[in-house]
C-alpha cells in the first residue's frame, strides 16, 4: 500500500515531532510511506478568509505531489477537510478528484482503511480529547453532540487500544477552540477566551495532555496553557498512538 | 407597477426548480401509537406546568373546582354539564374588555396532543377569543379517546376544518426572559388545570 | 469600496468590549449553553428527530421554489377569509402602511408582540418620529425596549441583561421596588403595567411564525400569550410577515411545530401557538407581506437556503462566538450564525465583517432545524465580500504574498529556513504587544529542524 504522506505547512514548521510520530506509526502498521517533498499547503488559510481564488497555485502544486497514491494521509482534520472540500484544478480537474477520494486524516484512515485492532503503545496519563471542529463536523471522525444519532468517535476508539491511558469526560465533549485560522487574530478577544475556556475544561476534569487529531487546535489551547504556565501539555494523537515506554 | 406585482415577479424571476414535497406519511406512521396517553400526556403537560386530573365524571371536576376557586369570584364556563356559572354563550356578545376580571374559564377541548400538552381549542369552543387568555386561571375539560400521540396525528384530525380563529394551548402563561429562570403568569392565566374524562 | 466610511463598530471592536468583563462573558456563554443543552435533551427525547429536520428542510425547498404560486394562494385565501392583504417590497414601505393603516384611524397607541421584522424595519422609530407610541409586549422586548436597546437575541431579547440590571430598569419606569430583583416579582409587575396597556390599545401588531397557503391562516407563537392579548382586544390587529413564512399546507404545520420550541428553549411547544384565520366580528386583520430584500437572496444560489430559517435562535446558542460576543456585537437585527449569513444580502459593506465572526465550527449547521448549511454560507460569504473588495487592502496584499509563496517550494523552504517563514506571516508575528495572538497566548517554540528537514536528513541516513 503506497501512501503519501501529506504533512500541513503548520505542523511542519512547528511540530515536527507529530509527523515524525504518524510517519513511523503508518511504516509499524506496513505502509510504504512517501514523502513528496516539495509539499508545502493546503491553501486553507488563504481560502477561509475569503481567497479561495488565490488557492489554484497550491492546488496545483497538491496534485503534482499528490497524483498517484494509493492513500494520502494527514495528521489534520482541517487540512484534510479542506483538501476534500476544495481541492479543484482547471488543468487537471481528474486527478484532483482522485485525490479528494484518496486523502485522509490519520485517525480515519486507521479505523477504517486498515482497521487497526490493536496496537503497541503505553502512555500512563490522563488525557482529554479535544475534538477538531473540521474533523468532526467536516469528516465525521466521531459522532457530534447535537446531532440524534448514535455515538462513536475514531479517536476515542484508537486511545481506548493505549496501555495505561485514562481518558476523561468533558462537560463539553465538542466545543470550538477558537482557532479558525486568521479567526484567532482577526477576532482575538473572542478567539483567546474560547480557548481559555476550552483548556479550563480539561483542567477541571484532570487532564495531564490534551490531544487531538488537530495541531492548529493544539497550537492555540498550547499558547493559552504557556501563558497560564500551565503544567499540563499538549500531544497529537499521533505521538501517542506511537508512544511506547 | 404596484409592490405586490413587482414583488411578485422578482420572486418568479429568482426562484429555483421545482421541488417535490416530501411525504408526511412515515413521520405519522413513526410516531402513531395506540399506547394509552393519559400517562405521557399527564408527565409532559405537568412538566410544562399544567396540573391534569383524570377524574371518572364532571361532579369530579365541580368537586375540584369548589375546592380550588372560593365562592363569589367570576367564573365562565363553555360546559353545560358544568352549571352554576355564568355560560359564555350568553356573554357572547359583551365586549372582550369586560372579561378583564374572570378569574376563571372554563372550556372544553375535542384534541390533545401527548407529546406537548397542548390542548386544542378553536373559536367554536372558546365563543369569546380572549377568554382563555385573558382569565386569570383557564381549565380545560377533555376526553381521554381525544389524546394523539404527536402534532402530526392533531393536524390529521383538525384536517381541512374551517375556524376562525384556533389555538394550541399547552400550559399556563409563562415566561423565562429574565435571566432564563422560568415564572408562571406572564400575560395570560397563572394556571391550567387539565381534566381528562373517560 | 473601503471600510473607512463607517464609522460604527464592527464585530471584532465590539467583542472586545464585550470581553473586558470576563465573568459576565461567563455569564452569558453558561446562560446559553444551558438553553443549548435544553434543546439537546428536547431533542433526543424524539428517535425520528434527524428524519423531522430533513423534512422540515425539504418542505422550505418546495416553498422557495414554488413561492411566487404560493403567495398569491395564501393572498386569494386570506382576503376570503375576510383578511385585508398588503405588500411592501421593502422597509421603508412597511413602515408607511403600518403609519397609514394607523393614522387612518386615529390611533397614536399600539402594543406589538415579538417581530423580529419589525426590528429589521426599525418600526419602532418610524412610528415615534410620527409621534405613534409603540409599546412592546413580550416581556424580554418590553425590558429592552425600557433599557433603550435593541433585542440581543431572536428568542431570548434580553439575555443580556442580569436581573439586578432589569430591577433597576422596572424601579425607574414601573415603579417597582428599589434593589428588587426577584425575576417573579418583576414579571408580575410587568404583567399589571403591560395588562393596563392590553386593554386600552385599539391597535396591535404582531410578526407571523407560519403562514399557510392553503387556508390563507398565519400562526403566531408565543408562551406569554401577549400576541392573543394584544391582538383579541384590539380593533385593528397588523400581522408583519417576512414573505418567506409561508408553508403549504396546514399539515406541514405538523412537522414545523415540532422542531420549532424544541430548538428554540428545548420546551416540547409554545404556551400557544395561535391560528389566526378570519378576523373578529366587527374588527380587522391586515397581513403585510414584506420582501425587504428576500427576492434578491432568493436568487443567490448559495444564500438562498438562508430563507427557511424559521427564528429558532438554535444557531445562536450553539455559537461558542455568539455566546462568548453577545448579540449586540453582531450590530444588526438578527444576531449569530444565521444573521451574518442573512445581513450581507441587506448591505454587503455595512456586514463585511459578519461572515468573518465565525470559526467556521459547524455546530450551527448541525442544530438548525431546517438544515441550514449555515457555516457553507459563512464561507461562500466571504468569498463573495472579499471579491467585492469589502476587505482592508492589508490583508488582500498579505494573501496575495502568503499564496505566491505557497505555491513554490522553494520560496517555502528558503522563507522556512530564514527562522520558520510562519513567524512572520499570518496569524504569527513577533512576541510583541502589538502581536493580536500574543495578547492571551505564548508563540509555539520553534524547534530546531522542520519535518522537511528531518525526513532530508533520515533518507541520507539510510543510504
Amino acid at each position: 500500500m503506497k501512501v503519501a504522506l501529506f504533512v500541513p505547512c503548520y505542523v511542519d514548521q512547528f511540530y515536527p515531532k507529530a509527523a515524525i510520530a504518524t510517519l513511523e506509526l503508518l511504516e509499524k502498521l506496513g505502509c510504504e510511506v512517501h514523502y513528496p517533498k516539495n509539499q508545502t499547503c493546503c491553501g486553507q488559510p488563504m481560502a477561509n478568509s475569503g481567497y479561495e481564488h488565490l488557492t489554484g497555485g497550491c492546488n496545483n502544486l497538491f496534485i503534482d505531489n499528490f497524483s498517484g497514491f494509493d492513500y494520502i494521509v494527514c495528521p489534520s482534520g482541517s487540512c484534510t477537510l479542506h483538501i476534500k472540500e476544495h481541492l479543484h484544478s482547471n488543468e487537471n480537474e481528474g486527478l484532483a478528484t482522485e485525490i479528494r477520494k484518496r486523502v485522509f486524516e490519520l485517525t480515519e484512515f486507521l479505523v477504517d482503511i486498515l482497521q487497526v485492532k490493536t496496537l503497541e503503545a503505553s502512555f500512563p496519563y490522563k488525557v482529554g480529547m479535544h475534538q477538531s471542529c473540521h474533523g468532526l463536523r467536516g469528516l465525521h471522525i466521531a459522532q457530534m453532540t447535537e446531532l440524534v444519532a448514535p455515538p462513536f468517535s475514531k479517536p476515542t476508539q484508537l486511545l481506548s487500544m493505549v496501555k495505561g491511558l485514562e481518558l476523561v469526560p468533558l462537560s463539553r465533549a465538542d466545543d470550538c477552540c477558537g482557532f479558525g485560522g486568521t479567526f484567532c487574530v482577526v477576532e482575538e478577544a473572542v478567539s483567546s477566551k474560547m480557548g481559555k475556556d476550552r483548556v479550563n475544561d480539561h483542567i477541571a476534569h484532570g487532564a495531564q495532555y490534551i490531544t487531538s487529531a488537530d495541531l492548529s487546535c493544539l497550537m492555540h489551547l498550547e499558547g493559552i496553557l504557556r501563558r497560564e504556565t500551565s503544567d499540563v501539555k499538549v500531544i497529537h494523537i499521533a505521538e501517542i498512538l506511537n508512544h511506547s515506554i | 407597477m404596484s409592490s405586490r406585482e413587482k414583488i411578485l415577479a422578482a420572486v418568479k424571476a429568482n426562484q429555483f426548480s421545482h421541488a417535490e414535497l416530501p411525504d408526511l406519511e412515515i413521520l405519522a406512521s413513526l410516531t402513531a401509537s395506540n399506547d394509552d396517553l393519559v400517562v405521557p400526556y399527564t408527565a409532559v403537560a405537568s412538566a410544562g406546568g399544567s396540573f391534569v386530573y383524570e377524574v371518572a365524571d364532571y361532579e369530579a371536576i365541580k368537586t375540584i373546582l369548589q375546592k380550588e376557586f372560593k365562592a363569589g369570584v367570576e367564573i365562565i364556563s363553555g360546559i353545560r354539564e358544568l352549571p352554576g356559572y355564568t355560560f359564555v354563550e350568553d356573554v357572547r356578545h359583551q365586549l372582550s374588555h369586560s372579561f378583564a376580571n374572570v378569574e376563571l374559564c372554563i372550556l372544553p377541548s375535542a384534541l390533545g396532543v401527548a407529546e406537548n400538552g397542548a390542548l386544542w381549542l378553536t373559536e367554536e369552543q372558546m365563543v369569546v377569543r380572549v377568554l382563555p387568555f385573558i382569565a386569570q386561571h383557564l381549565a380545560v375539560v377533555i376526553h381521554k379517546t381525544q389524546l394523539v400521540p404527536t402534532m402530526a396525528q392533531a393536524y390529521q384530525t383538525i384536517g381541512s376544518a374551517s375556524y376562525g380563529y384556533g389555538a394550541f394551548i399547552s400550559g399556563p402563561s409563562k415566561t423565562a426572559d429574565i435571566e432564563q429562570s422560568l415564572v408562571i403568569g406572564a400575560h395570560g392565566p397563572r394556571s391550567l388545570s387539565v381534566f381528562i374524562l373517560p | 469600496m473601503s471600510s473607512t466610511t463607517t464609522t460604527t463598530k464592527d464585530h471584532p471592536q465590539l467583542a472586545a468590549i464585550f470581553n473586558r468583563d470576563e465573568p459576565r462573558v461567563n455569564w452569558h456563554d453558561e446562560t446559553l449553553w444551558w438553553v443549548r443543552a435544553k434543546r439537546d435533551i428536547a431533542a433526543h427525547k424524539l428517535p425520528e428527530w434527524e428524519l423531522l429536520r430533513e423534512t422540515a428542510s425539504q418542505i422550505k425547498n418546495n416553498v422557495l421554489s414554488n413561492l411566487s404560486s404560493y403567495l398569491e394562494q395564501f393572498e386569494a385565501n386570506a382576503i376570503k377569509n375576510g383578511v385585508i392583504v398588503h405588500w411592501a417590497a421593502n422597509a421603508e414601505e412597511h413602515n408607511h402602511i403600518v403609519h397609514q393603516l394607523l393614522s387612518e384611524r386615529g390611533i397614536n397607541r399600539m402594543v406589538k408582540s415579538k417581530s423580529m421584522l419589525t426590528e429589521e424595519c426599525h418600526l419602532n422609530e418610524f412610528l415615534a418620529q410620527r409621534g405613534i407610541d409603540v409599546i412592546d409586549s413580550d416581556l424580554g422586548e418590553r425590558i429592552v425596549q425600557l433599557a433603550g436597546e435593541p433585542p440581543s437575541h431572536i428568542v431570548l431579547p434580553c439575555i443580556h441583561k442580569k436581573k439586578e440590571e432589569i430591577g433597576d430598569i422596572f424601579h425607574e419606569h414601573l415603579g417597582s421596588a428599589k434593589g428588587e430583583s426577584d425575576p417573579k416579582i418583576l414579571t408580575e409587575t410587568a404583567r399589571q403595567h403591560l395588562r393596563e396597556i392590553f386593554l386600552t390599545r385599539r391597535a396591535a401588531l404582531t410578526g407571523v411564525n407560519f403562514a399557510i397557503a392553503q387556508t390563507g391562516e398565519i400562526v403566531i407563537c408565543t408562551n406569554e400569550g401577549n400576541a392573543d392579548m394584544g391582538a383579541h382586544l384590539a380593533d385593528i390587529h397588523i400581522a408583519s410577515m417576512g414573505m418567506e413564512k409561508i408553508i403549504p399546507e396546514r399539515k406541514h404545520l405538523g412537522v414545523f411545530l415540532r422542531l420549532l420550541t424544541r430548538s428554540a428553549t428545548g420546551q416540547p411547544i409554545t404556551t400557544y401557538s395561535s391560528h389566526f384565520s378570519k378576523p373578529q366580528d366587527g374588527k380587522e386583520i391586515h397581513i403585510i407581506i414584506v420582501d425587504n430584500g428576500r427576492s434578491i437572496q432568493l436568487g443567490r444560489e448559495d444564500f438562498r437556503n438562508s430563507l427557511k430559517c424559521i427564528r429558532c435562535g438554535a444557531c445562536m446558542n450553539t455559537c461558542p462566538v455568539y455566546r462568548k460576543s453577545g448579540g449586540h456585537s453582531y450590530h444588526t437585527a438578527v444576531a449569530g450564525p444565521i444573521g451574518s449569513i442573512l445581513a450581507p444580502n441587506l448591505d454587503m459593506e455595512k456586514y463585511a465583517d459578519l461572515p468573518f465572526a465565525s470559526t467556521l465550527c459547524g455546530s450551527c449547521s448541525n442544530v438548525c432545524p431546517v438544515k441550514i448549511d449555515i457555516h457553507d454560507q459563512l464561507y461562500k460569504w466571504r468569498q463573495v465580500i472579499v471579491k467585492a473588495g469589502y476587505t482592508p487592502k492589508a490583508k488582500t496584499i498579505a494573501m496575495k504574498g502568503m499564496a505566491f509563496t505557497l505555491a513554490s517550494p522553494t520560496l517555502y523552504r528558503a522563507a522556512g529556513k530564514m527562522g520558520r517563514w510562519t513567524f512572520k506571516h499570518a496569524p504569527f508575528a513577533v512576541n510583541n504587544g502589538a502581536n493580536p495572538w500574543y495578547k492571551h497566548r505564548e508563540m509555539p517554540k520553534a524547534p530546531e529542524q522542520s519535518f522537511g528537514e528531518w525526513y532530508a536528513k533520515r533518507k541520507e541516513n539510510k543510504k
